[in-house]
């Protein structure tokens, strides 16, 4: 029988941030973590590219610094310096930007920087493997959980038992946790997916990132190091089926159409996914003895890039309220605690959920009457200062009440 | 630390009640929910002088570890599971069975080692027991006798140990918002929890400390924010106050 204060279902970014987040060595009152996955995040990490990548906005970027992750994350990184969001159709010559943001606009610094998962996954996990509070146990599939009323209690298919005071659901948005705690889920999908690839271009994007609505949806073009370029590429289901299905060649071509020639010569240089692209918030973040976190919380729209930041404020957001309470010695997976947590998080969810929502049904859209309304709202956000600084802050992360470790303090 | 009757030596369907009773006790939201938003203003004031006066690290998960303490009138266990998880070495009384067993079941839920004992201070006091540091918290107006159990605790206290005590002033303000507020208006409190006339101003107490041999070191008032939901220290000790004594060294 294995016993921790807490135990976290998931190894993947926010399971290993959240491990960090409570135990790793920058943490005040380290917790004893036991971390449980069905597959071994080793693979996700530095030498396998797997092509995905995120942004990650200021205030995360002093989240990581505070947990002793950053350096070591920055030098894989790329400085967004610019960020221009056009409303053209495919094939379109010109491309008026609707709004443009630069570093003028945030004070001298930039926005967000981008990563390649990998790196993120190979910071995180030599902390948690260095961490003398963290146990990680790989190729364990949870199979039962029964929770409460003193103590979660759960078994694996390595016929391993364990308990603890509290589970953090760090399991995916088809969260099992979540299942055996018996909290629904509300959300639709939006007929569309994402798909993820990376591209190498002749010529530097000097840190410029790209969102051109097309009628599909967005098309967002993300700088990452060297002359390489991070893309999500939104199509309908259909027509997503029909190119992920295309040769390397014929991909290329579709692809270079919705690109655009600015930065010359293009080439895939990562493997495809397809993400199908849905909308889906838990009826209750928190459950008896169990809080989730990440996908498992919320799976929103990737329009604005925001799924891994709205994770890692779920990370900080729960390792704050969990170490209030260590330190006066009351139970880390207590009622008041999870209320705590949840009172915190679910309004900031949802405001960005249905921000995300409304902007990719403005957006996903050929109408001309639309298109036109949006691109004077748009170009009225580009021109009116206060709107223009809110968008930048929204897109860094940093509206609502910042629990510390965003603002780049321990806890 | 193991008691005479310990959980796991009642039947299961005594189990299952006092769990029904525990949980009650444990639900922020439930018949207890002022003792749960009023317990991490005073968590804070004794973990603050605990280590302070005991040269103890704050920053550590277990503080209290080699101390030993008592909680007189422990009800279902609020204030004693806390202290245990500091690293207390701990003992909680309070008169009634039924709470006694309630958390002796909630501890054994949360593996924690708590000595539960369905007895007084009184008790303790005769078998000679002694500890570092005694927690009496909104006990003492309750008591028939205030100033006979502040000397037992007095005889209960090992020299240099602490004794934290908190209360309820009696003045116009407190019987307007502890008996007319609390429980008429906002029925925080079951009618009849509190008697006004039983309530304790800070220089009786400090009177009856002192009369015990008893050094007091500090004391606050806590007040509660009804805009943030909180209870906080403050100067103001009208209606509710917390205070810390010592017994001189030998």
């Amino acid at each position: 029988m294995e016993k921790a204060d807490i135990v976290i279902a998931g190894a993947a970014l926010n399971g290993l941030a959240a491990a960090v987040a409570l135990a790793g060595p920058k943490a005040i009152r380290p917790l004893d973590i036991l971390v449980l996955d069905q597959a071994d995040p080793t693979k996700f990490a530095r030498d396998s590219f797997d092509g995905r990548a995120s942004a990650i906005t200021a205030s995360s970027r002093r989240m990581l610094e505070a947990l002793g992750l950053w350096d070591e994350i920055r030098v894989h990184a790329e400085a967004m310096r610019e960020i221009i969001v056009t409303d053209a159709k495919p094939g379109a010559q010109a491309r008026p930007a609707l709004l443009h943001f630069g570093e003028e606009d945030h004070g001298g610094d930039a926005s967000a920087f981008m990563v390649e998962n990998r790196h993120l996954y190979g910071a995180l996990l030599d902390m948690a493997r260095a961490s003398p509070a963290i146990r990680l146990m790989t190729n364990t599939r949870i199979t039962a959980y029964r929770f409460g009323p003193g103590l979660a209690r759960l078994a694996t298919d390595t016929n391993e038992e364990a308990r603890a005071s509290l589970v953090v659901a760090a399991d995916g948005r088809a969260s099992p946790a979540r299942k055996a705690a018996h909290i629904d889920t509300y959300g639709w999908s939006y007929d569309q997916v994402g798909i993820v690839t990376t591209v190498q271009h002749e010529r530097s994007h000097r840190g410029r990132a790209e969102e051109h609505f097309l009628p599909s949806g967005p098309f967002a073009i993300l700088p990452l190091p060297g002359n390489r370029s991070s893309l999500v590429w939104t199509e309908r289901s259909q027509d997503a089926k029909r190119i992920m299905a295309l040769d390397d060649e014929a991909f290329l071509a579709e692809l270079a159409r919705r690109f655009g020639g600015h930065l010359g010569e293009l080439t895939v240089v990562g493997p495809r996914h397809a993400y199908p692209l849905s909308m889906q918030i838990a009826q209750s973040f928190v459950g008896e003895r169990l809080a989730l976190i990440g996908d498992a919380a919320h799976v929103i729209h990737p329009i604005a890039g925001l799924g891994f930041n709205l994770g890692l404020r779920d990370v900080a957001a729960l390792a704050e309220s969990i170490s209030e309470a260590v330190k006066l010695g009351l139970d880390p997976g207590s009622a008041s605690v999870l209320a705590a947590y949840e009172r915190w998080r679910r309004f900031d969810t949802v405001m960005t959920a249905v921000a995300t929502d409304g902007l990719t049904r403005l957006f996903s859209n050929d109408n001309p009457g639309l298109r036109a309304i949006r691109g004077l709202g748009l170009r009225a956000a580009g021109s009116v200062g206060a709107l223009k600084g809110f968008f930048m802050r929204e897109a860094a992360g940093e509206t609502g009440r910042l629990p510390k470790l965003l603002q780049g303090e321990a806890v | 630390m193991t008691s005479v009757l310990n959980a796991r030596s009642l039947d299961p369907a005594e189990i299952e009640k006092f769990s029904k009773i525990a949980a009650e006790w444990w639900n922020p939201k439930g018949k207890f929910a002022v003792l749960h938003v009023f317990n991490p203003v005073r968590l804070a004031y004794i973990k603050e002088q605990v280590t302070a006066r005991f040269a103890r690290d704050p920053f550590v998960r277990r503080p209290f570890e080699g101390l030993r303490f008592l909680d007189i009138g422990c009800g279902g266990g609020l204030l004693t599971e806390p202290m245990a998880r500091l690293g207390a070495d701990i003992t909680g009384v309070d008169p009634s069975e039924k709470n006694i067993a309630t958390a002796r079941v909630h501890a054994e839920e949360q593996d924690l080692a708590i000595d539960y004992r369905a007895a007084t201070a009184e008790d303790l006091a005769d078998a000679g027991e002694s500890f570092d540091v005694i927690l009496n918290m909104e006990v003492i107006e309750h008591v028939t006798d205030p100033k006979a159990f502040v000397q037992t605790c007095a005889r209960l206290l090992r020299p240099n140990g602490l004794i934290f005590i908190a209360t309820l002033n009696r003045t116009l303000k407190s019987f307007g918002l502890a008996i007319v507020g609390a429980e008429y208006i906002l029925g925080w409190l079951p009618r009849g929890t509190h008697q006004w006339e039983k309530f304790i101003t800070p220089d009786e107490l400090e009177a009856w400390l002192a009369v015990s041999g008893l050094k007091q070191l500090d004391r606050t008032g806590v007040t509660y924010n009804p805009f943030s939901g909180e209870w906080r220290r403050a100067r103001d000790m009208d209606v509710n106050y917390m205070l810390v004594a010592q017994k001189p060294g030998n």
